[in-house]
């Protein structure tokens, strides 16, 4: 049928190809966030890519929630909507079932993806609708002036909790696999060059990409992830996740991870009892692995897993409603409102 | 034998049961062949809410009452002529609902001592002789149903769940109604199961028969065809009458339909609707809760799409924030309110008219949505097409109120050539030159609707107050002002836009009485009544709520009183007692279910003899 959004299209594919730099990305608006927040990083990297995706700006969508993560939409030369609180995810649910030709991001933060908007979350990523979710995980609710979030470690003492926090904290990683996420992956916002790639791999991902971002609060919880974004402490305390690579970490990526049954265990491959080919080699496609690698993010022993956790195909939720409604147009024919009017039982009065 | 046969203007029958015995189909199947025969009708489907209640208790109990008739039929019918009670619990729920001298017709396999246990009868009511002030029909429909299948080798189950069909049967012969349109109906229905289908159609003869052969029934009734407007017509429910009025709009108006909703009663009959029609662009999504129901709506609606979102009170509580998202981006969405009885849980398949204040005012901070209001089962397709073009023209959020009486109850309804609706297309912006989120159109104020997709529109919209043209986030004091004005103004400009109220009966009088919503047949059928013994009364029913038709002040001042019947502690009397300064009064009812037209009738006599 012809419809409105139809038309609009038709005149728009005539539109050139324009080749884009980063800057066509950016906004007229000056960007609000703190001095020095993780924040300015990813808007950074997220204008970086964007140009290589091959996606016309006008037929890409920032949808947000609120908090000081969801402002990011207003600094993207796209079409944005910073919708309400925890529920960016539904509103760019139903704009993807409404517009499967959009490219869809998400931006939301640890308070309004994982606590108000934990639900949406969730479904979203167990039905795989092809948008992509970027979560800024800071550990700290910032814009209502440091509370803590529900990924806060135990024990954070804020301003609400004064005696400190009793809440366990969620793990996003786990949490999005236990939810079905095809894609799941996490990144550094001090680490540009790999958020550049994550963002890409996320993009070109059909299903619902969830990337979870460290981002850096230095207002309210600054320094929550320097051990994992410093040089000086970096290369012990993070292991980067590469497909088809051994598990590898340290200074002089001397050291490594071997399971142990279900159990990743440090091993040195410099002592002579171990050697890289007895480390645990990454698969993204490996579902159960995926939940292994993902626990380590609660293990303090262990590094701190970074990179793609997991990445599969399959259905996605938008493709399977277009497919429904094009069989059954395939099978009864295009919907005609007279013949709708006139069906079931009916009768003439004279 | 012969039997004499008499000719009724109208009769209202109710059929009641346990909640398994299937007693909504029964008078489903009831209706469509009496529709069929040209019949004006109106039916009130009266269930618990518990799917499968404990059998023979008299919460279990399930009623569906149809009035029918050759003269124009408004309401479901006040009390029934005809009860027909497959046990004593739903005797002794329905037995006052029952006119002074109608029919009772029982079956007697449910009045056990353990039926009668159940109900709470102290003896078996067949036998009191209080029951003799009605006909009172004794029929082993259980044995009856057996026997007529003794010979299939079915199981108990299937034989018990036969004997609603020999109701059905029995009733057919007494009213003169054919058999064919309901063994159609099982044909299609059954095609899988041909026992089922054979059994069904075997106990159904049987009740036909058992009318037509043995003497217990002395009297066949005919009830002619009415004098209904010439047309085509089928049988139509409220809430199959919106889904089909959402379908017409988005045809009309050349976008996609999408509907973003989460079950809940009475309003998830839309969802089953709308759901079926893929083949029509129509994209419907069962979501994950209330709110994702609503803001899903609001994301396709971005994306240009006619979106609308279903429930009931309790999801419209919900909703309420993103409702107020989209009264700040000024995107179109319609929320349809199918009312039931509340507050909070309330009574699920109820009917009530409590959300009235909710639509006008429920929101945070000034949140102005236009409300349109069903009358009538049929009148939710037109309402629902009234709604859309609304939300479309002016970029707005609106509200339908339907009710859980309108929802499930049905009336003929003339179908309209799809060409005579409104053409309700829109105009995406498309042209980037001077192009702003904001820009109004000088009529109507509502903004550009401008699309993801469309190449140099790129722009963002969201919560926060918006600087008046741009739409760039503004915390200037006079801006917000000036913008909390502009969305009110914009909205009270559609009363420009909407038809004038009129009255039925004289433009003058003595008594204006004046609802909204369901209660539509309920005030028409006892104001009728009154004017035809000579009482000064007028009825006005309004469609639109906000805002109101331009002249209705005008039309309450030309009346000494002004009544207002509805079915909550009394919510558009306060609105019309404080916006036209008019002393209105109201008649309330909170019983969960709707008005008798006598129930307004006493109190339309009430105050024109003074009395207050």
């Amino acid at each position: 049928m012809s419809t409105k959004v139809n038309e609009m299209l038709a005149s728009a594919a005539s539109v050139a190809p324009v080749k884009y730099t980063s800057k066509d990305f950016s906004s007229d608006q000056d960007v609000r966030w703190c001095p020095g927040c993780g924040d300015y990083s990813i808007l950074a990297q997220t204008q970086r890519v964007m140009p290589d995706l091959g996606i016309p700006k006008h037929k890409t969508v920032f949808v947000s929630g609120i908090g000081c993560s969801s402002r990011f939409p207003y600094y993207m030369n796209t079409y944005g909507f910073h919708s309400i609180h925890g529920r960016a995810t539904a509103v760019a649910s139903g704009l993807k079932m409404a517009r499967p030709d959009l490219s869809v991001w998400i931006v939301t933060g640890d308070g309004d993806g994982m606590s108000i908007g934990g639900n949406h979350l969730i479904h979203l990523l167990r039905r795989n609708i092809d948008v992509n979710v970027l979560l800024f995980n800071n550990q700290i609710y910032g814009l209502t002036k440091g509370q803590y979030s529900p990924t806060s470690e135990v024990g954070k003492v804020t301003k609400s909790t004064p005696y400190g926090s009793i809440d366990y904290p969620f793990n996003p990683a786990s949490l999005a696999l236990g939810a079905s996420a095809s894609f799941v992956a996490r990144t550094l916002d001090r680490d540009p060059k790999h958020m550049q790639v994550v963002l890409k791999r996320a993009a070109e991902h059909k299903g619902t990409s969830f990337v979870e971002i460290y981002q850096n609060c230095n207002v309210f919880n600054d320094g929550a992830f320097f051990q994992f974004t410093e040089k000086e402490s970096k290369d012990e305390n993070v292991v980067f996740l590469e497909h088809g690579k051994p598990l590898v970490f340290g200074k002089e990526k001397e050291k490594g991870i071997k399971l142990d049954g279900f159990t990743p265990t440090v091993v040195s491959t410099k002592d002579g009892k171990y050697s890289v080919n007895d480390l645990l080699v990454h698969n993204e496609k490996d579902t159960t692995l995926s939940f292994i690698l993902a626990d380590m993010t609660m293990k303090p022993a262990l590094p701190r897993p970074v990179g793609i956790f997991l990445s599969l195909e399959r259905p996605t939720y938008d493709d399977m409603m277009t497919l429904q409604i094009d069989e059954a147009k395939k099978k009864r024919g295009e919907g005609d409102l007279e013949k709708l009017l006139n069906s079931g039982d009916t009768w003439m009065i004279n | 034998m012969a039997k004499n046969t008499q000719n009724l203007d109208e009769v209202t029958i109710r059929f009641a049961g346990d909640s398994g015995d299937g007693m909504q189909l029964t008078g489903t199947q009831f209706t469509n062949t009496t529709a069929l025969l040209g019949n004006d009708l109106s039916t009130l489907p009266d269930y618990p809410a518990e799917i499968r209640a404990p059998q023979g208790t008299l919460f279990g109990v399930s009623g569906f009452q149809i009035h029918f008739g050759s003269l124009e039929i408004n309401t479901p019918g006040d009390q029934c002529d005809v009860l027909v009670a497959m046990n004593a619990a739903a005797l002794k729920v329905n037995l006052g609902s029952l006119v002074d001298g109608g029919a009772i017709i029982v079956n007697t396999d449910g009045f056990s001592d353990k039926n009668l246990k159940l109900a709470g009868y102290p003896s078996n009511p067949l036998k009191d002789p209080a029951i003799q002030k009605y006909t009172l029909y004794e029929v082993d429909i259980t044995k009856l149903t057996t026997l007529a299948l003794q010979d299939m080798n079915l199981s108990s189950k299937i034989v018990d769940r036969s004997k609603n069909f020999f109701a059905l049967g029995m009733m057919y012969w007494m009213y003169n109604r054919p058999l064919e349109p309901t063994i159609e109906w099982i044909k299609k229905k059954f095609s899988a199961k041909p026992d089922i289908m054979e059994s069904n159609i075997r106990v159904l003869k049987a009740g036909w028969n058992y009318g037509e052969t043995t003497e217990i029934f002395k009297v066949r009734y005919e009830v002619g065809p009415a004098k209904l407007t010439p047309g085509k017509y089928r049988n139509i429910t409220g809430n199959q009458a919106t889904a089909w009025g959402f379908i017409a709009a988005a045809k009309r108006a050349h976008l996609d339909l999408f509907l973003g909703s989460y079950p809940i009663t009475p309003a998830s009959d839309i969802l089953h609707e709308l759901s079926m029609y893929k083949s029509y662009g129509v994209k419907t999504f069962q979501a994950e809760d209330e709110i994702a129901g609503v803001t899903s709506a609001i994301g396709a609606s971005f994306g240009g799409s006619l979106a609308i979102t279903t429930t009931s009170g309790p999801g419209v509580a919900l909703k309420t924030e993103a409702l107020g998202l989209a009264v700040m981006v000024e995107l179109p969405v319609v929320v349809i309110n199918v009312q039931r009885g509340g507050p909070s849980t309330g009574l699920p398949t109820k009917t009530e008219q409590a959300d009235l204040l909710q639509a006008l005012y429920g929101r945070n901070g000034e949140a102005p949505i236009p409300i349109v209001a069903a009358s009538t089962p049929g009148n939710c397709f037109y309402a629902a097409i009234e709604a859309s073009r609304i939300a479309l023209k002016y970029m707005t959020p609106v509200f339908l109120m339907t009710d859980g009486y309108l929802a499930n109850g049905s009336e003929p309804w003339l179908i309209p050539k799809s060409s005579d609706l409104p053409d309700l297309t829109v105009k995406f912006r498309t042209e980037a030159e001077g192009f702003m989120p904001y820009l109004r159109d000088e009529k109507t104020l509502a903004r550009p609707w401008a699309i993801p997709g469309t190449p140099g529109l790129e722009h963002r919209i969201g919560g926060l107050e918006k600087q008046h043209l741009t739409g760039n986030v503004s915390y200037d004091p006079a801006n917000h002002e000036y913008m909390v004005r502009l969305r009110a103004e914009k909205v009270e400009r559609i009363a420009d836009d909407i038809p004038t109220a009129k009255v039925e009966g004289d433009a003058k009088g003595d008594l204006l009485v004046v609802g909204w919503g369901g209660t539509y047949g309920a005030i028409k059928s006892a104001v009728t009544k009154m004017r035809a013994e000579g009482h000064s009364v007028s009825h006005l029913h309004l469609t639109h709520l906000n805002p109101m038709p331009k002249n209705t002040g005008e039309i309450l001042y030309n009346f000494k009183n002004v009544l207002v019947p509805e079915l909550n502690m009394g919510q558009l009397v306060k609105v019309l007692r404080s916006k036209y300064l008019v002393p209105a009064v109201g008649l309330n009812k909170i019983q969960g279910l709707p008005f008798k037209s006598v129930e307004i009738e006493k109190k339309i006599v009430e105050i024109l003899k003074g009395g207050k």
